[in-house]
Parts: structure tokens; C-alpha cells; sequence
């Protein structure tokens, strides 16, 4: 489970986050939605200590992880930022087994391989793993950072808008592959995302982030609603009923 | 470029072609060959010229008592450039490493200008006489202590605030080099053209700049503070993944980048102070580097950086020597050679 409990970042005067109360269960893929400097991303990065709160306490697996030791977090949590630039040329399958960075600090037995091994073939990049990340499309090499987040064998997974940049294809087989991850493989995925329909169809929990606070929690069931998504977004918002479920309507 | 497609049933095939997959740094076995081959290359090359520098216009036949006694006392000059080789290329790839740039280097920091602000100064307040003046181990010592408490204050003031911030700290870097350089083109101004000629010998890199006497300060602290950063190669490794994925990895990236920049400070310090400055040198090697060794394991580029950079160096001083007959200005003949090469690598692989 993951706490916030009283959660406050200042950013100035005007743009304050919090304070935010929040508890997101174990298991499952809980998706964060919300207009644009809502404080999703914050909220994220704060959970995956990447960025420090100004009052509040944040609990991963009953850890603090303001004071639990970096090393240690790291292999209960995994986090994903939006943007990933490195300037080291690495192949698919190194940047992998960076993963197993918090276990093995560096020095890969044969168990860690075996994991960056399943991690690679349970995104579909066993073909691509000793190409380079600069000859891969945008697609591939979203699928080969989240194939690192998956090597770094934790518990809990926080991702940052991974659908960002991805055409349909793309998005679609990469909720796929973290649906299966949150079911196959038992991991509780925190992710950001843009698209409310997305959220709608492959969370399994909605947090709906207004204005620095955390305004709705439910499943896509109560959160997609005219009312509660005109409110949310702060734009018309009219929910039909889809071939696949419900489906948001706003434009 | 096709993408593979990602249902299950075709996932497995890929995997069970091939015998064993692993991590390794060097990937495929032309990547090992190829490096390989590379040190080779680079051994013979730094033994060619290392012997060339002892041997080379030595009038006593080789072998003989007498010869041995000329290329001992040439072999000072040997083991300087092995000090600068290994202090400038570790220097420059741990720096780059941690501030995640590749296109800068630690003389921007303000290491040589602050030498070449100190020795202007001794040769304007106490004349001719400053640059003896600040010669001897008391005073080269002295100036590796202020050297490396110069960038502990910015590094410490910089990075441990609550807005620590790497970029701000380089710019902050940059700004005080520039000052105290221009503070050391006015007082050079002021200099009578005699002064001038005795202060400009002492600011271009040479080699025979050094003294035989610092080595055994100037040793101990290059092997120490390259041997740090070698055994931290792997957490290098991760720290150039950048603070968020580093962080997300588990290591400590503030306290990490602060040790790094401690002993890269003093690596430059001791470089600096024994032979002066040599802007280009770390920057170039450690491109170089990066190309021949073709991966991102710190525990293949560091060391092969370190052989690139003796390389270049006595390579350099050998034509300077042999040739040219001007065996002061090494820094001039690499900038210019080096800068050549430089280009023609970046224009042939398009990518630093």
C-alpha cells in the first residue's frame, strides 16, 4: 500500500501541491488523471523520492521513503520518469540489466540474467536486445526503460505518462504489457496518464489530481461520469456507453 | 526498421537461438576483439614512443653503461607524462561522467586560471623572481591545497543547497575562470616584455615545466585519487544514467557526484601544478576514449583513457623534440594535431 498522508510541496506562493491524503492499495494498476499542472508528476516523483516534500509523510510498504535508505527503497519501488536521455551509448539489454543495479551493485550473477532475460522477453524486445537505444524508434525504447523498471524486480512501479510520444499502437501494447505485469507478474503499477479513456479501460483504480489535491479516488466505474469528469477537467465531458465500455466524449 | 510484434507465442523463438545471453559490457565478441586490438595498438604505440624518448638521438650505443645513464636521467620526463596522462584523462571522463556532458571539461572550472592568475601575480608583485619564488615542493603543494580547497568551496557551496543544482554550479565555474582570467591579462599588461617572456614560458603545458623533486607529492596523490575513481567504476556506470534513474537505482547521487568532483579537483590540481595548463588534452583523450572503447563500462574507458592520453602526450613531445626541436610547447602540437583528429573522428561517426 502506498500512503500519502498530509503531503504539501511549495512550489511558490501561488502553486502549492497538497496537502494531499491519498492511499492507494496493493496490487493492480491505479492510474493518476488530471489537467495540465495539476501535480500528478509531483505527486509521482515525491512518492519515488525524486523529489523532496516540504511537510508530510509518504509511506511505500510501510516504508517512510524520506527516511528509509535509498538502497533499500530501491528494491521495493521503481520509478520511470517522462524524460529519459542518457548520454552513454547503451544497448537494449545493458540498459536492462541496470536494473539489477539495487541487487547485484553492478556485478550480475547468473539469477540477474535470468531476470533481465524474462524482463526483455516480457516486452517482446528479444530480438532488439543488443541493438542500441539511438537505433530504436520511440515505441521501442519506451518498452526497453519500462523493461528495466520491470528488471529492477520491485513491488510497487510508479511511471510518469509512459504513453507519451506513442502512436495508438504503441499506447495500447504498452498498457497491455503493464496490465499483464500487474496481473502475471502480481506488481502494483502507479502510472500518470494523459488520456481518460485509457485510465478508463485498463486501471483498475482512478485518482482524479485537481489543483494540487487528490479530488477523486474510485473505480473507472464511479470516476467516469459526466458530472464528475465535467468537474475534474473543467471542460464539457460527456460519458457514452462504448463496444468496450464507457468512453468519454470531449470534443 | 520492422518492430517485432509482441505476442507471447513469437517472443520465445528469438531466445532459444541463442545460447547464452548476458550483460556484458562489450557485448559481441568484435567488440572484445576490437578492443582489444585497440590496446594493443596504443601499448605498442606508448612503448614505441617511450623508448624513442629515451633512446632517440642518445649519443652512447644502446645497451651500453653510458646509455642507460642518458635515459635515466630523460626517464623524469617519462614518468611526468605518465603522472598528467593518468591525472587529465580520469579527470576528464569522471567529470563528464558525473555532470553528464560531454562536451566540456574540467579546466573550465577555473583550475587553470586560477594557476595562471597565481603565477602572473608572482611575476607582477615580486618580478622575474616570482616564478623561482614559486618554485619548490612547499609552494607546489601549496598550490594543490588551494587548487582543491578552491573547488570544495564551490563544489560544497553549490551543490548542498536546497536549489543544488549541477548547471548553475558549472556556470558559476566558468564565471570565476573568466574573472581571474582577464585579472591575469591585466596584470600581464603591466608586465615589461622581459617579465612577459619569463611568465609565458611557464603558461604553456610543458613538460619541462616539472620538477623531479614534486613527484613524490605529485605520485602518490594521482594514483590514489585515479585508483578511487577506477574501483568506483561501476557506481560511475549508473551515475551517468543521471540523477533521476540513478537516484531510482538506489545510490546516493549528491554524495556521489561530490566525491567524484573531490578527487577529479585533485587529479587536475596535481596535473596543473606540475606542468601547467593543458585545456585540450583531458577533453580530447577522453573523446577518443569513448570511441575506441565503444562502451559505456567505466572499467574499459578509464584505463584505456589513461593509455590514450600517454600516448598523445609523448607522441606529442617526441615531434615536438625530435623534429621540430622545440620540446617546451607540447600543449601546441596537440592542440593543433589533436583537434585535427578530433574533428575527423566526430565528422566520420556523427556522435561524441
Amino acid at each position: 500500500m502506498i500512503t500519502l498522508t498530509g503531503v504539501r510541496k511549495d512550489y511558490n506562493s501561488d502553486v502549492v501541491i497538497g496537502p494531499v491524503d491519498l492511499k492507494i492499495p496493493k496490487g493492480g494498476v491505479t492510474a493518476l488523471v488530471g489537467p495540465n499542472g495539476a501535480g500528478k508528476s509531483t505527486l509521482l516523483t515525491m512518492a519515488g523520492r525524486l523529489l523532496g516534500l516540504d511537510s508530510g509523510v509518504i509511506e511505500i510498504a510501510g516504508y517512510d521513503v524520506a527516511r528509509t535508505d535509498s538502497k533499500d527503497l530501491a528494491k521495493i519501488v521503481s520509478i520511470l520518469r517522462q524524460e529519459n536521455h542518457f548520454v552513454t551509448r547503451l544497448t537494449v539489454r545493458q540498459l536492462v540489466a541496470f536494473g539489477r543495479f539495487p541487487h547485484s551493485k553492478g556485478r550480475l550473477t547468473a539469477d540477474d540474467e535470468e531476470v533481465v532475460s524474462r524482463a526483455i522477453d516480457f516486452l517482446g524486445l528479444g530480438d532488439l536486445e543488443d541493438r542500441y537505444l539511438d537505433q530504436l524508434s520511440g515505441g521501442q525504447r519506451q518498452r526497453a526503460y519500462v523493461a528495466m523498471v520491470l528488471s529492477q524486480d520491485t513491488e510497487y512501479i510508479l511511471l510518469d505518462e509512459p504513453l507519451n510520444n506513442l502512436d495508438m499502437r504503441h499506447s495500447v501494447q504498452m498498457m497491455q504489457h503493464l496490465r499483464r505485469a500487474a496481473e502475471e507478474l502480481e506488481r502494483t503499477i502507479v502510472i500518470v496518464l494523459h488520456d481518460i479513456n485509457f485510465a478508463g479501460h485498463y486501471a483498475d483504480r482512478i485518482c482524479a489530481v485537481k489543483d494540487g489535491a487528490a479530488v477523486e479516488f474510485g473505480t473507472p466505474d464511479e470516476i467516469l461520469t459526466d458530472e464528475v469528469l465535467t468537474r475534474v477537467f473543467d471542460t464539457p465531458v460527456t460519458v457514452i456507453e462504448g463496444p468496450k465500455g464507457p468512453l468519454a466524449v470531449y470534443y | 526498421m520492422a518492430e517485432t510484434t509482441t505476442s507471447s507465442s513469437q517472443r520465445s523463438t528469438p531466445t532459444a537461438t541463442r545460447p547464452v545471453r548476458s550483460s556484458r559490457s562489450l557485448p559481441t565478441r568484435r567488440n572484445r576483439i576490437r578492443y582489444w586490438t585497440v590496446v594493443g595498438i596504443l601499448a605498442v604505440l606508448a612503448a614505441g614512443f617511450g623508448f624513442g624518448l629515451l633512446a632517440w638521438d642518445n649519443p652512447m650505443p644502446i645497451g651500453s653503461e653510458g646509455f642507460w645513464r642518458i635515459a635515466e636521467m630523460r626517464s623524469t620526463n617519462l614518468v611526468v607524462m605518465a603522472v598528467v596522462a593518468i591525472c587529465q584523462s580520469i579527470a576528464t571522463v569522471s567529470f563528464q561522467t558525473v555532470t553528464n556532458n560531454r562536451i566540456i571539461t574540467p579546466s573550465i572550472m577555473g583550475f587553470e586560471a586560477l594557476y595562471v592568475a597565481v603565477q602572473t601575480a608572482g611575476v607582477y608583485f615580486i618580478g622575474a623572481a616570482g616564478v623561482v619564488a614559486l618554485q619548490g615542493l612547499p609552494q607546489f603543494t601549496l598550490q594543490i591545497v588551494v587548487m582543491v580547497g578552491f573547488a570544495m568551496v564551490l563544489y560544497g557551496w553549490l551543490l548542498s543547497g536546497k536549489y543544488a543544482n549541477l548547471q548553475v554550479m558549472l556556470l558559476i565555474g566558468i564565471v570565476i575562470g573568466g574573472g581571474l582570467a582577464s585579472v591575469s591579462t591585466f596584470m600581464q599588461r603591466l608586465l615589461t616584455p622581459s617579465e612577459f617572456d619569463v611568465l609565458a614560458a611557464r603558461l604553456f603545458g610543458n613538460i619541462a615545466n616539472a620538477d623531479s623533486s614534486y613527484l613524490p607529492v605529485a605520485i602518490p596523490l594521482c594514483l590514489v585519487a585515479s585508483g578511487l575513481l577506477l574501483a568506483s567504476s561501476r557506481r560511475l556506470n549508473i551515475v551517468a544514467l543521471g540523477r533521476d534513474a540513478s537516484t531510482g537505482l538506489g545510490l546516493d547521487h549528491r554524495r556521489e557526484t561530490i566525491r567524484v568532483l573531490l578527487l577529479v579537483s585533485i587529479l587536475m590540481a596535481v596535473s596543473t601544478a606540475l606542468i601547467g595548463p593543458m585545456t585540450f588534452l583531458g577533453f580530447l583523450v577522453a573523446t577518443l576514449a569513448y570511441q575506441f572503447a565503444d562502451t559505456h563500462d567505466h572499467r574499459y574507458v578509464l584505463p584505456l583513457s589513461a593509455l590514450t592520453c600517454f600516448v598523445v602526450l609523448s607522441g606529442a613531445y617526441f615531434v615536438m623534440r625530435n623534429i621540430f626541436y622545440a620540446q617546451g610547447v607540447v600543449s601546441i602540437i596537440i592542440e593543433m594535431v589533436g583537434g585535427v583528429v578530433f574533428l575527423i573522428v566526430i565528422l566520420r561517426k556523427g556522435r561524441l
